[in-house]
């Protein structure tokens, strides 16, 4: 029987390839634009595919009924968790193209492939997301590495961005070999590639098999890379550093988020028969990355090397979630994800938008004295600050409230201590932060380049942060949702 | 209006900071009147609580119910008896006043500066009304980042230091607080299979004597940080003497009052096996009577007046937990009133101090001395502040000191003991300090020059020393609206003490007015 591309395909793909269409489409339209001036029509298009992305996650939500759609044999489905997690990509992609445009422009570097490459990637992601399959998750997520790879290094003049992506490259084209070794033995185990029967072969199985903690080593390793959670971190603050800062604020949350959604997704289903095995592995990296990802933030001057710091010790709370492996811990790590990509953006964003005699300016003391030049973002870096270190009224702390109460409901009492401890020691350096805007006058301030897409990207991210914390019902149900499907 | 009168209080300085951001920064005269008009608005909105409030009853009043988080249970659940009365109305006058005191005090950054102190007002009152523990850590929380810019920018030489200080201690006790009371959330979900975070509902839930203590000790981090008790308390000789005049007024009148009041309303009624625990109580007895003893004995060592003061809230706080600890009527409801009267005294030391501080530009007690025979009506009422302090009888302290005296003797006649070796303590610095500065004859000749009050400063600190006579002449009105609360704590701990002692239970009068008005 030859298997036919029916409605339910095509209605299950539609994300995927309204982001590539409209990918090669921005391709062939900057050819056309012969005016450099106008290249922001890409970034136009971009958003326009964002749209049409957008009206087709929804029909996926509103046809979700309970249930799974499954398309193209089972390969790709839609379920809450693929819903929950396009949304994300989708905001995360509108942010960041939102604040490119300037950014681009005064760099120099504005071209229709830096779009057509963010497109891509969210295609990639978006296949992560949906794919219910090994291949086809490992082509979604090669699919956004790729696209990074290049993004990172995108300002291909400056020396910093190209250390960035050939470090970049290099330990990512390493760990997708370990991540895909590992799933060649799950493979291997079960002769299929469908997450379902891996499932029901690796339920055969004793944990101890040293074919699967085999399996399960290189698959970790391989998604530690991923998340950037110790000791596979390295790449991270020179990949933050170097690349262009949207793109750090993209890859920060974007790429973070569709890693967490493969993991969960391998640890959910076909591995998790084995959690037992896991849960004291995945625990012990949480603990690691918190530790060392807030002890290096400590002393770090730039902010893009401080975020990419305390990026790792957010991944660390987010792994707790699944040290949880509860209800409550999983839609920790849905809701955490989502509110992590406002403040990140926002604390970016205010980042890209600093220069220097046309470089860029991006030292913690940069930011001194915000306050007395521009007290509308100087409040909003407050509250970004506040919900990452994870304090009330801020979104950041619904977060840390599920990841606590999944830990203690699983009965991880000394985990959910070190991770509030953490707390107290994460609002330490996001304090310098404050204290640099607040309490020190600048003797040389950068300017502000704050371009429409700016303000509005900034604005919308301040005021999500705080609007999601007086009315998370809507975001907390989608997240539910998501936590179920994920769990079967 | 009287269903929704606790929102009201809180949200007037909410509302008028937002409305302060649209005047221009320029207009500092506006900004500053616009500030104490809202500041004395915030007072008067609390008047018709005095009023309203029914003192026979033994639940808690002007309840507003709403939900706010389904999925979470967390609800926006508001409430007062007579405590949290007390605590609100002294809230709103240190507020006005701190406000007024900074007139001249601050120039630099004026509407930030009013903007911060208008926010920390309403999360002050959220913490004093909030009956979910959500929102009440929600309220705990939002408090500590006005009060880091009130010290880190308007502070004096060590502001940063202080105030991250301030912020990291008493947020490391906060997290703490916020995981044990996640799982008192659970433990109730297990049990009833419903999430709430009210506090009525989480007080139903029962717990075994092991968790018990181990919740305890994760309130007890926050508490006694803010407090603070000792050892926990070195955040606050550097908050206090670092903070402007305003923000130590603050500290001391209200912030510390908090962990007081978190004790009172959440520690213990919630873990009441815990509190009943010997060894618990015994560990915190001896924690305040070493912060009692010890605060006392470095305030005698301070040669800077601000820290000396600070020291002194240190001691006085001790007597406060002590009074608490013993846990029966005489000793619950003194350790409570003495919270209140440390909030009256304490900022009138500070006051004077900031007052001094604006004429001199120095803190040390050893530039002055002789100042009385200059300044007449100042020394007069440093000198009220200083009896108050000290416990002196006909002020308020006297009468504070002497209920946890009763209480903590009837517990254990040792407690006691060392408590009174503090009270000699304290009236030896508190004199000592007056002596230096206010008695003799002016031997630094700076304060040749130095001008008496000014009627502003006069007014400030007149509706405190007020204050201080009235608890000190007539604490009655006090003690009744402190006996209900007080005997509800006390036959929470220890069901039938009213029994067993022979003293009739102020909740069965409560009781039988409740069904006398019924029928």
């Amino acid at each position: 029987m030859i298997p036919q591309f029916t409605a339910t395909d095509f209605f299950v793909l539609k994300p995927i390839l309204l982001l590539s269409l409209f990918g090669c489409g921005i391709l062939i339209l900057d050819f056309l634009i012969k005016d450099p001036r106008m290249r922001w029509w890409n970034a136009m298009t971009a958003l326009l595919g964002e749209i049409m992305t957008g009206v087709a996650i929804w029909q996926h939500q509103q046809d979700l009924g309970g249930a799974a759609i499954q398309g193209l044999g089972g390969a790709i489905v839609v379920d809450g968790f693929s819903v929950f997690f396009n949304w994300l990509f989708l905001g995360a992609a509108s942010l960041a193209i939102l604040i490119s445009v300037t950014y681009l422009e005064i760099e120099g570097e504005h071209r229709g492939e830096y779009y057509a490459l963010m497109l891509f990637a969210q295609a990639g992601m978006a296949a992560m997301a949906q794919g219910y399959e090994l291949v086809t998750l490992f082509i979604g997520l090669e699919l956004m590495a790729l696209s990074f790879y290049v993004l990172v290094g995108f300002l291909r003049d400056e020396k910093r961005a190209n250390e960035a992506a050939i470090k970049y490259v290099l330990l990512g084209a390493f760990s997708s070999g370990v991540l895909v070794y590992g799933f060649s033995i799950l493979y291997g185990i079960s002769g299929s590639t469908d997450l379902r029967q891996i499932a029901a072969a690796v339920a055969q199985r004793e944990p101890t098999d040293p074919v699967m903690i085999l399996a399960l080593v290189t698959l970790s390793v391989g998604l530690f890379f991923k998340i950037s959670a110790v000791p596979f971190h390295m790449w991270a603050p020179d990949a933050y550093e170097g690349a262009p800062t949207p793109i750090t604020a993209y890859l920060s949350v974007a790429s973070k988020a569709a890693s967490f959604a493969l993991m969960l997704r391998i640890f959910l289903v076909p591995l998790w028969s084995a959690r037992e095995l896991w849960i004291p592995a995945l625990a012990v990296v949480a603990l690691a990355s918190m530790t060392l990802g807030n002890i290096a933030a400590l002393t770090q001057s730039n902010m893009k090397r401080l975020i990419a710091y305390s990026s790792i010790s957010h991944a660390g709370y987010m792994l707790l979630g699944l040290v949880a492996a509860n209800e409550t811990g999983l839609q920790g790590i849905a809701v955490y994800l989502f509110v992590y990509m406002f403040m990140n953006f926002g604390v970016l964003t205010v980042v890209a938008a600093m220069r220097r005699e046309g470089q860029p300016a991006e030292e913690v003391d940069d930011l001194s004295g915000l306050m007395a030049r521009h007290p509308g973002y100087a409040i909003l870096m407050l509250i970004f600050m506040l919900s990452l270190a994870g304090i009330p009224p801020t979104a950041g702390f619904l977060g840390k409230y599920y990841i606590f109460l999944g830990l203690i409901e699983a009965g991880h009492y000394l985990l959910a201590v070190a991770g509030a401890l953490y707390v107290a020691v994460a609002a330490y350096y996001y304090f310098r932060i404050v204290r640099a805007i607040f309490l020190s006058d600048a003797a040389d301030p950068p300017t502000f380049h704050l371009s429409r897409g700016v303000k509005l990207a900034t604005v919308a991210s301040g005021v999500l942060t705080l609007l999601i914390f007086f009315y998370p019902e809507p975001i907390l149900s989608l997240a539910a949702d998501s936590v179920l499907l994920a769990l079967r | 209006m009287k269903q929704h009168i606790l929102s009201i209080i809180w949200l007037t300085p909410l509302v008028g900071m937002l409305l302060l951001l649209f005047i221009p920064k320029e207009n500092k005269q506006l900004i500053r009147l616009f500030a104490n008009i809202v500041g004395a608005l915030g007072m008067a909105v609390c008047l018709p609580l005095v009023f309203w409030f029914d003192n026979s009853i033994a639940d808690f009043q002007f309840v507003e119910r709403a939900s706010w988080i389904p999925s979470l249970g967390v609800e926006y659940y508001l409430g007062i008896d007579g405590v949290a009365l007390l605590l609100i109305v002294l809230t709103a006058l240190i507020g006005f006043l701190s406000i007024w005191c900074s007139w001249n005090a601050i120039q630099e950054r004026t509407k930030e500066y009013y903007a911060f102190l208008l926010f920390l007002q309403a999360g002050m009152m959220g913490v004093f009304m909030a009956l979910d523990l959500f929102l009440f850590y929600v309220f705990w929380e939002v408090m500590l980042v006005p009060m880091y810019f009130i010290i880190g920018i308007w502070g004096s030489a060590r502001r940063t230091y202080a105030a991250i200080k301030f912020f990291l201690y008493t947020l490391a006790g906060s997290v703490l607080m916020l995981l044990a009371m996640l799982t008192l959330y659970f433990l109730h979900f297990q049990q009833f299979n419903e999430y709430s975070f009210a506090l009525e509902d989480l007080m139903r839930t029962t717990i075994d004597p092991t968790t018990q203590i181990w919740l305890f000790w994760g309130f007890f981090f926050a508490f006694a940080i803010k407090v603070p008790m000792f050892p926990f308390h070195t955040w606050l000789p550097d908050a206090h003497t670092e903070a402007p005049t305003a923000g130590s007024v603050i500290l001391a009148g209200v912030l510390l009052k908090m962990g007081l009041y978190g004790l009172f309303r959440f520690s213990f009624p919630l873990l009441p096996g815990a509190a009943a625990d010997d060894s618990t109580v015994e560990i915190l007895a001896a924690l305040s009577i070493i912060a009692i003893i010890y605060g006392a004995l470095v305030s005698l060592m301070q040669k800077d007046w601000k820290k000396l003061v600070a020291y002194s809230s240190v001691s006085h706080l001790g007597f406060c937990t002590l009074g608490l600890i013993a846990l029966n009527p005489a000793g619950v409801s003194g350790g409570m009133l003495q919270g209140i009267n440390h909030g009256l005294s304490t900022p009138l030391l500070f006051l004077a101090v900031g007052i001094m501080y604006e004429r001199r530009h120095t803190r040390e007690i050893a530039e002055y001395g002789g100042l009385a025979t200059r300044m007449p009506v100042y020394a007069a009422l440093f000198g009220i502040a200083v009896f108050a302090s000290a416990g002196i009888p006909g002020l308020n302290g006297f009468i504070g000191e002497f209920a946890i005296l009763r209480g903590a003797f009837e517990k254990d006649p040792y407690w006691a003991a060392f408590a009174v070796v503090g009270i000699v303590l304290g009236v030896a610095y508190l004199l000592w300090l007056f002596q230096r500065i206010m008695l003799g004859s002016i031997t630094n000749p700076k304060n040749e020059t130095v001008p008496d009050l000014s009627p502003r400063e006069i007014l400030i600190m007149l509706p405190l020393v007020a204050g201080c006579f009235w608890i000190g002449l007539y604490p009655k009105p006090f003690f009744d609206l402190l006996e209900k609360p007080a005997a509800k704590l006390v036959e929470r701990v220890q069901p039938g003490y009213f029994e067993r002692a022979g003293i009739p239970n102020p909740l069965d009068k409560a009781k039988q007015v409740a069904e006398l008005t019924k029928e």
